[in-house]
């Protein structure tokens, strides 16, 4: 039986061994171990994360991730576009013909302006643990005006070995004024490992971003990931989010809402045997005049479990606002259990803020109407569930990614019902 | 040899006994109707054919071919032939009535040991029973039912019918809610059904219905049985009289009535 010390030496060994970057690195570093020495990894007693218990990856001794290189056959879905593939958070490959008006690179001095100024760190022990881990950030600039026609894929593929391994992606994009792109994060990997993302959008004013994020880590992965989107003046974001592997995952997917701004979070959460996700959703409305709608979707079988957290925050000054949260679980299996919790903290007066959630399960109405036609219980009630996503796999608009998704998607669905 | 024989059927739901001993023969070709006001049983019997697991049967016997048909699975009886046309089409949001359709055709078609249709020649069937059918092209590509009228579930129940080709089709009151141009287009879609080898089970409480498709047989259902059977002209005896007339009453009236 190890001590809580020893585990955090192990970290501390972990941190101290890491290879010398530019100072200003290092500092961001420093304050993030620091921040992570005082946080802590939270527990169940922290409101955040109630639903979460982060106990499994507290307890597993990580080692890095080593270099390995990713094959053919698991890029293949991302073909078309410009394409960046970090595996165990190395660089493998990027896309060198780029348009113009995008540029994508290694951390460098350029991106100080914004690098670790929107994810928490001082709060959230993850964002900390993945900034005190800083190595081959994604750094993605779009020029203002500039319109990237090509889908912009971020690949993360994770490989494990004989023990846990553990990577910090982490990615700043900086989207230029008026200018437009599609963004896609994808995650996948095999064996043990603990995958800690942090990615920091800023989306100019006007600008126009779309970004998803497909998560199909390996089954025994854990999945930590912070998405922190900031929204200039009538800028439009809209995220996507797709949780399908993992054992343990947790989201904390937020936007910060300047005036005029629009921001969609999407998602689709789909959970068997002992998963756990846990999707923790923060729309700060820091500006009047901005509309945000969130719309979730869980399919939960077997034993997994589910939480929905989605906070709305209303700044005093946010007058005109416009925001609608809705979430919406199906469960397969009487064993599944989902916690939804919807939190309002609503400060200015002149506002529409609704919510949402339901709980429910196939409609046996239906599934009898389906057989009535001569399709088997099994199929009609994976057509059921899979009509249930549909509205949020609709939300994906690029085909290579899009195709791969359903294909997954359906395998899951047709595999939990054998 | 007889496509259809129901001998002494009985049938609850819960506690509540609804079916009291049904007996019907029904041949290839033919049409029979089956009248009767609320609360007699005619639905119960339509989704007992159908093999609606809520309701239990308790006694008799079914035979569809010579075999026995409450022992197959809803799928089993719809791959056999077997299609109900329901009062109320359930709204299946996310699923295109084209993908639906599709689907039901190869679980019958795989049933059968045969490979899945070619997109090609179901695209041509499709257009063919459309027209058939006066359908909009528009349909195919919505949710199934979601959005549609009145009137057009209740068209898109035929056109499914059209395309699934069933040997025995079951008509739930689908006239109810209809006007009577809604009414005819249905009517005649159904009749362009018709045919030496498909047989008809009309179910409806309004004798109107039975002046579009015109059926062989009339059964009068009340309280769970068979009350009374004729031709076609027991239907037009019933729109003189009313069920009254052959002293039969809606279930409520008829509990207020003991």
């Amino acid at each position: 039986m190890m001590g809580v010390a020893e585990r955090t030496d192990a970290w501390l060994g972990q941190f101290a061994g890491q290879e010398r970057k530019p100072r200003w690195i290092e500092q961001l570093r420093d304050a993030g171990f620091a921040s992570f020495a005082t946080l802590g990894f939270p527990t169940v007693h922290n409101e955040d994360w109630r639903f979460t218990n982060v106990a499994p990856i507290a307890r597993t001794i990580f080692q890095p991730a080593r270099a390995v290189t990713a094959d053919a056959d698991t890029l293949a879905p991302f073909a078309t576009g410009i394409r960046l593939v970090f595996v165990n958070g190395r660089l493998q490959e990027s896309t060198s013909a780029l348009p113009p008006g995008l540029t994508v690179g290694a951390l460098t001095e350029d991106a100080r302006e914004h690098f670790g100024k929107y994810a928490a760190s001082e709060t959230n022990a993850f964002v900390a643990l993945n900034t005190a881990f800083l190595g081959e950030a994604a750094c993605i600039y779009i020029e203002r005006a500039a319109v990237i026609e090509k889908p912009i894929h971020l690949v993360h593929v994770t490989v494990a070995g004989v023990s846990p391994v553990v990577s910090h992606p982490r990615t700043l994009i900086v989207v230029g004024e008026r200018a437009q792109c599609t963004l896609a994060e994808t995650f996948l990997g095999s064996g043990a490992y603990l995958n800690n993302s942090v990615t920091e959008i800023v989306v100019g004013a006007g600008a126009n971003v779309d970004h998803y994020k497909i998560q199909r880590e390996s089954q025994s992965a854990f999945h930590i990931a912070t998405l922190q989107a900031e929204l200039g003046r009538d800028a439009r974001y809209s995220t996507t989010s797709i949780s399908l592997g993992g054992t343990l995952v947790r989201n904390n997917s937020n936007a910060r809402l300047s005036e005029g701004s629009e921001a969609t979070l999407n998602g689709l959460y789909l959970v068997n045997g002992a998963q756990h996700v846990d999707n923790q959703l923060t729309v700060d409305h820091a500006a009047p005049n901005a509309s945000s709608h969130e719309l979730y979707k869980g399919i939960l079988d077997d034993r997994a479990t589910a939480a929905f957290n989605g906070k709305i925050l209303v700044r005093k000054d946010a007058q005109k606002t416009d925001a609608k949260q809705t979430n919406k679980n199906l469960l397969l299996s009487d064993d599944a259990v989902v916690n939804t919790k919807p939190e309002l903290q609503i400060l200015a007066d002149d506002v529409r803020c609704t919510h949402g959630a339901t709980i429910g399960q196939l409609d046996g109405e239906a599934a009898f109407y389906l057989q009535s036609r001569g399709i088997g219980k099994a199929e009609a009630r994976s057509m059921l569930t899979y009509a249930f996503a549909q509205d949020v796999i609709d939300r994906v608009k690029i085909p290579s990614l899009r195709n791969t998704l359903e294909r997954t998607i359906f395998e899951k669905l047709y595999d939990s019902r054998q | 040899m007889a496509l259809l024989e129901i001998k002494n059927l009985f049938a609850s739901v819960g506690d509540r006994e609804i079916l009291k001993g049904i007996d019907l023969t029904i041949h290839p070709g033919e049409v029979h109707a089956i009248m009767g006001p609320n609360g007699s049983g005619k639905s119960t019997l339509s989704q007992v054919l159908a093999g609606r697991e809520s309701y239990v049967v308790t006694r008799g016997q079914v035979l569809y071919e010579g075999k026995d048909l409450l022992e197959m699975a809803p799928e089993d009886r719809a791959r056999q032939g077997i299609y109900l046309a329901f009062q109320y089409p359930v709204e299946i949001p996310g699923v295109s009535n084209l993908y639906f359709l599709k689907a039901a055709v190869n679980a019958s078609r795989k049933d059968k040991g045969l490979p899945e249709v070619d997109a090609m020649d179901f695209l041509d069937l499709i257009q063919e029973k459309l027209a058939l059918m006066e359908m909009d092209q528009a349909l195919l590509n919505r949710p199934v039912n979601v959005g549609f009228s009145g009137g057009e579930k209740k068209r898109n129940e035929i056109f499914h019918m059209a395309v699934l080709e069933p040997k025995l089709a079951i008509l739930d009151e689908t006239d109810s809610g209809l006007d009577i141009d809604a009414l005819k287009l249905v009517a005649n879609g159904v009749n362009k059904l018709r045919s030496a080898e498909r047989s008809l089970i009309v179910v409806t409480h309004y004798q109107r219905l039975l002046d579009y498709i015109v059926p062989d047989f009339v059964h009068v259902l009340a309280d769970g049985r068979i009350v009374k059977s004729g031709g076609k002209e027991l239907a037009h005896e019933l729109e003189r009289s009313g069920y009254a007339g052959l002293g039969i009453y809606d279930a409520e009236e008829a509990v207020a009535r003991v």
